[in-house]
């Protein structure tokens, strides 16, 4: 008997197959499935899971939903690895500010942006099922999301009246001309993110590793997204900076913290 | 008014090391009824524990100041400004914090029944659950209901927080007389409370700092406790399962892709895929490892071809040959309801088992449980948060296992159309139990069964041959009739064969097929051999269930003859050019090619014809008959062995 066979899954290989799992079914069930690419640490993540899941291909395409703010690495890293990983690309531009809901916060109506952009491809595309990279640590009101999560008409999050989930048997209703948002992520913590992808080497954007003592934990657009004091510039060193960190992941996200429930407020219209 | 919070200061000791490698978080579910205190005892733990990130608490007092609050623990989690407003925990939710021991991830659960739904969804992802109950109130209605729930969720690790204790001046009769209470209740669940502790989650007295005020209490604090809670058991050892997800090609290739549930799988691994029973050998094996997977066990996202081409489609189960699930048309289950519709007999909903998905009926209530004190209830319909045993009857056999043996295979969600609304755990088969529609009584023979066999000068009984096509089956039957008829014996034969030309003629050769067409077969067979006849029957019958249920069926009387020829032989002889046909795969699940024979483990009687010939087999057959079914002419009595 091989020793292979008597090992037991660790915690990254529990959470691998459990996405996998919930990636398979989402093809299952939705017929025009998308997956949402921020670019950043959470989403590279997903595809590389996407392409485990579907044995090294990723049969939808890979949204981004450009403010045309995302720093010129990411843009870079994007163009580069949407060819290495063969990705179907989409990448409109979102509306501009002015369309946003003026009553939000400054930091808060750049990212509703994002919310506009995603309602204008949901629109063209006509998808079903979009797949994001949101994870429940990462924030109190994605603590209470499903994995498969139904929204309304206009893309809303009933935040109050979410369907049972239990045994792994997802909620498939959803109103005609609605779609559902999977989160095969939502079981993950950032340090979780972060082992995983040191286990199997996926490609991030530099600026997530310490420069001049300063890098990106969270990576958004420019002017609203900012650094964090930190000598970490390696994966070893990330990974041990928050081992012991106290400072929740999103600090450097204006959008969060401009008002007690502004976060919840883009969230329930629609925004990840 | 409960007094003002006052804040103990953290404990003091070592930063923790955190473990080098990822450790999976231990699943604790925070239950019992609304305001009992589940929101601020997570709270103090995670304070106490010094768990909470920087701002946090700060961030806190604010909120709770802008509504005119003291510290309100429970906004930590109660994060939707409609349950701020309201003061109420809505939705499930999950925080994180570590102990020296282990990480853990605290789910919160809301107290309300008409969230119970939500109540589900947070306790089915837990590994054991802390049931907070109130010291002053006792007992209430979601106590019990949440922890009939955790019953039927399969957590059974329990640890009861018997919170409030300040309120009763800390004493000891208080907490007895809860822990009575609970544990009474408990035990009629089938299930013991692991610790009861006396805490008061406000003053974090037996949080993480012993109380004080509590010296007569000599058990272990919240988080001593929780440090003691044992790992789960693994599930690689149990029987393998894999439910299919979906089936993906890759070059000419198929592969079959899901979870595997339990057990483990290797290379050259050979299985049946229910509820077919199709056969196959497993070829190849992809977990995302890379090349050249040997292995995968239980947890593990895998992608499984085979080295036949075997039929595959998503709700199929793949499992160890011979080790089948269980096929039923009807199960008894114990479903728990969340939907504000009540569900009725005669009400259509679709199992969804795994990946598969039956449309079933409700056929019965067999009880409505009372959840207040586990009587029945007096109602015929199943209301929003109520739990029933249901027998549910579906056109299609279901593959199971009944939940006591594996837990996965063995659970379901119920769906009103696309719509969840309930779940249920399998207890069992109902075939038998339901299968009898409207009142049928039977009737009685105007002869009974010993004038005729004192008539006949023998007993009824059946002998039935089983076999492999070509082992000789109907040609001993044929051979021991003629010879019993002209000693006047009054001797039937009914041949699997002849039968599919008319009774049996509706059926096919699946799993389900096959137990049909056994059952009808034992059915007749039974009635003839009460009307004094010996009956002969020829069939295939390659299970060991297959046999058991005719033999069930057929009672006091039955006798398990293997006709025994190996596949080699039977295939050589041919006679009707079966497994020619079956090898140019122009028959499908034909017994010894592509579908398994189980050879009898304990018949009463075996006739190997690969080793005799046919007047020896015959002979063997015949004096078995007569030694066990002749009567002695002068006093009636069967002759002696």
């Amino acid at each position: 008997m091989s020793s292979l066979d008597q090992q037991h899954l660790d915690h990254l290989d529990q959470l691998e197959a459990q996405s996998i799992y919930i990636l398979r079914e989402a093809r299952v069930r939705l017929k025009r499935l998308g997956l949402l690419w921020s670019l950043g640490k959470d989403s590279n993540v997903l595809i590389w899971l996407c392409r485990k899941a579907f044995l090294g291909e990723l049969p939808f395409p890979v949204a981004h939903l450009d403010t045309g703010l995302e720093f010129p690495e990411s843009y870079e890293f994007r163009d580069r690895y949407t060819k290495e990983w063969g990705l179907n690309l989409i990448k409109d531009e979102c509306p501009p500010i002015e369309m946003t809901d003026p009553t939000l916060p400054p930091g808060t109506r750049v990212a509703a942006r994002k919310s506009l952009g995603l309602a204008a491809a949901l629109e063209k595309y006509q998808f079903d099922g979009l797949i994001t990279g949101i994870r429940r640590d990462e924030q109190a009101t994605r603590a209470k999301e499903r994995i498969f999560s139904p929204r309304g008409l206009d893309g809303s999050w009933q935040a109050a009246n979410q369907p049972p989930e239990f045994w792994d048997q997802f909620t498939i209703e959803r109103a005609p001309g609605t779609h559902m948002r999977v989160h095969p992520l939502l079981a993950w913590t950032e340090l979780d993110v972060w082992r995983y992808i040191q286990r199997e080497e996926i490609p991030l954007v530099p600026l997530y590793f310490a420069k001049d003592g300063k890098r990106f934990r969270s990576l958004g657009e420019i002017g609203i997204t900012f650094p964090v004091d930190s000598n970490a510039s390696t994966i070893e060193e990330i990974i041990e900076e928050l081992e012991n960190t106290r400072t929740p992941e999103r600090a450097g996200r204006s959008m969060d913290h401009e008002a007690e429930d502004a976060f919840e407020r883009l969230r329930t219209t629609g925004y990840l | 008014m409960a007094p003002a919070a006052t804040l103990a200061a953290p404990r003091a000791e070592a930063p923790v090391l955190a473990p080098r490698k990822a450790q999976a978080p231990y699943p604790i579910v925070i239950v019992g009824h609304v305001d009992h205190g589940k929101s601020t005892l997570i709270g103090r733990l995670l304070h106490d524990t010094d768990s909470l990130p920087e701002g946090r608490l700060a961030e806190l007092q604010k909120v709770s100041s802008q509504r005119g609050l003291e510290l309100e623990w429970s906004f930590l989690l109660d994060a939707l400004q409609i349950e701020r407003d309201q003061g109420i925990t809505l939705d499930t939710t999950r925080i994180w914090f570590k102990t020296a021991k282990r990480p853990y991830v605290i789910i919160d659960a809301p107290g309300h029944r008409e969230f119970l739904r939500n109540m589900v969804t947070g306790a089915s992802g837990a590994d054991a659950a802390v049931l907070v109950t109130d010291a002053e109130r006792g007992v209430s209605e979601q106590t019990r209901r949440h922890a009939y729930l955790l019953s039927l969720l399969g957590v059974t690790k329990v640890i009861v927080a018997v919170n409030k204790m300040d309120l009763m001046g800390h004493a000891e009769a208080a907490w007895q007389a809860v822990k009575d209470e609970v544990s009474a209740y408990l035990a009629k669940l089938g299930m013991q409370p692991l610790y009861v502790i006396p805490l008061s989650a406000r003053h974090g007295d037996n949080i993480t700092a012993r109380s004080q005020q509590m010296g007569w209490y000599q058990g272990p604090t919240l988080l001593e406790a929780l440090d003691l809670l044992t790992p789960p058991a693994g599930r690689a050892d149990a029987t393998f399962r894999m439910p299919i997800q979906d089936v993906y090609r890759r070059g000419d290739r198929r592969m079959a892709v899901g979870r595997i549930e339990t057990g483990r799988i290797r290379l050259g691994d050979k299985v049946e895929i229910a509820p077919t029973g199709q056969p196959a050998t497993v070829a190849s094996i992809d977990t995302g490892r890379g090349d050249g997977e040997q292995f995968a066990r239980a947890g593990q996202s895998a992608a499984i071809s085979f080295i036949e081409d075997a039929a595959l489609a998503r709700g199929q189960i793949i499992a160890p040959a011979g080790h089948m699930p269980h096929l039923a048309l009807a199960l008894r289950v114990r479903a728990f309801w969340l939907d504000s519709e009540p569900l009725l007999v005669g009400s259509r909903l679709t199992l969804r088992l795994t990946t598969a998905e039956h449309a079933v009926v409700v056929e019965k209530f067999e009880r409505i449980v009372d959840v207040e004190n586990l009587n029945d209830a007096d109602t015929q319909e199943l209301g929003q948060g109520g739990i029933a045993e249901i027998v549910l009857r579906s056109a299609a056999p279901i593959a199971f296992d009944p939940h006591t043996d594996l837990p996965i295979t063995g659970r379901a969600g119920l769906a009103r159309g696309t719509r969840i609304v309930g779940g249920a755990v399998v207890l069992g088969a109902a075939e038998n139990a339901a299968s009898v529609k409207g009142p049928v009584t039977a009737v009685d023979s105007s002869v009974d069964r010993d004038a005729f066999e004192a008539r006949n000068g023998h007993r009824g009984g059946v002998l039935w041959l089983s076999g492999l096509s070509g082992a000789g089956k109907s040609t001993l039957a044929m051979g021991a009739q003629r010879r019993l008829f002209d000693d006047g014996w009054r001797v039937l034969v009914l041949d699997g064969d002849n039968l599919r030309k008319g009774l049996n003629k509706d059926l096919g050769f699946s799993p389900a097929e096959r137990l049909e067409n056994v059952r009808r077969v034992a059915e007749v067979a039974k009635l003839m051999a009460e009307n004094g006849s010996v009956v002969l029957v020829s069939l295939i019958s390659p299970t060991a269930e297959l046999r058991e249920l005719a033999r069930s069926i057929v009672g006091d009387g039955f006798h398990e003859v293997w006709v025994k020829a190996d596949v080699n032989t039977c295939a050589k002889r041919d006679p009707k050019g079966l497994y020619a046909a079956a090898r140019d795969g122009k028959i499908a699940q034909f017994t010894g090619v592509s579908a398994p024979f189980e050879a009898p483990a304990s018949p009463d009687l075996v006739l190997d014809t690969g080793e005799f010939d046919v007047a020896t087999t015959t002979e063997l057959l015949i004096a078995h008959i007569r030694r066990n079914l002749a009567l002695d002419q002068a006093d009636g009595h069967a002759v002696g062995i």
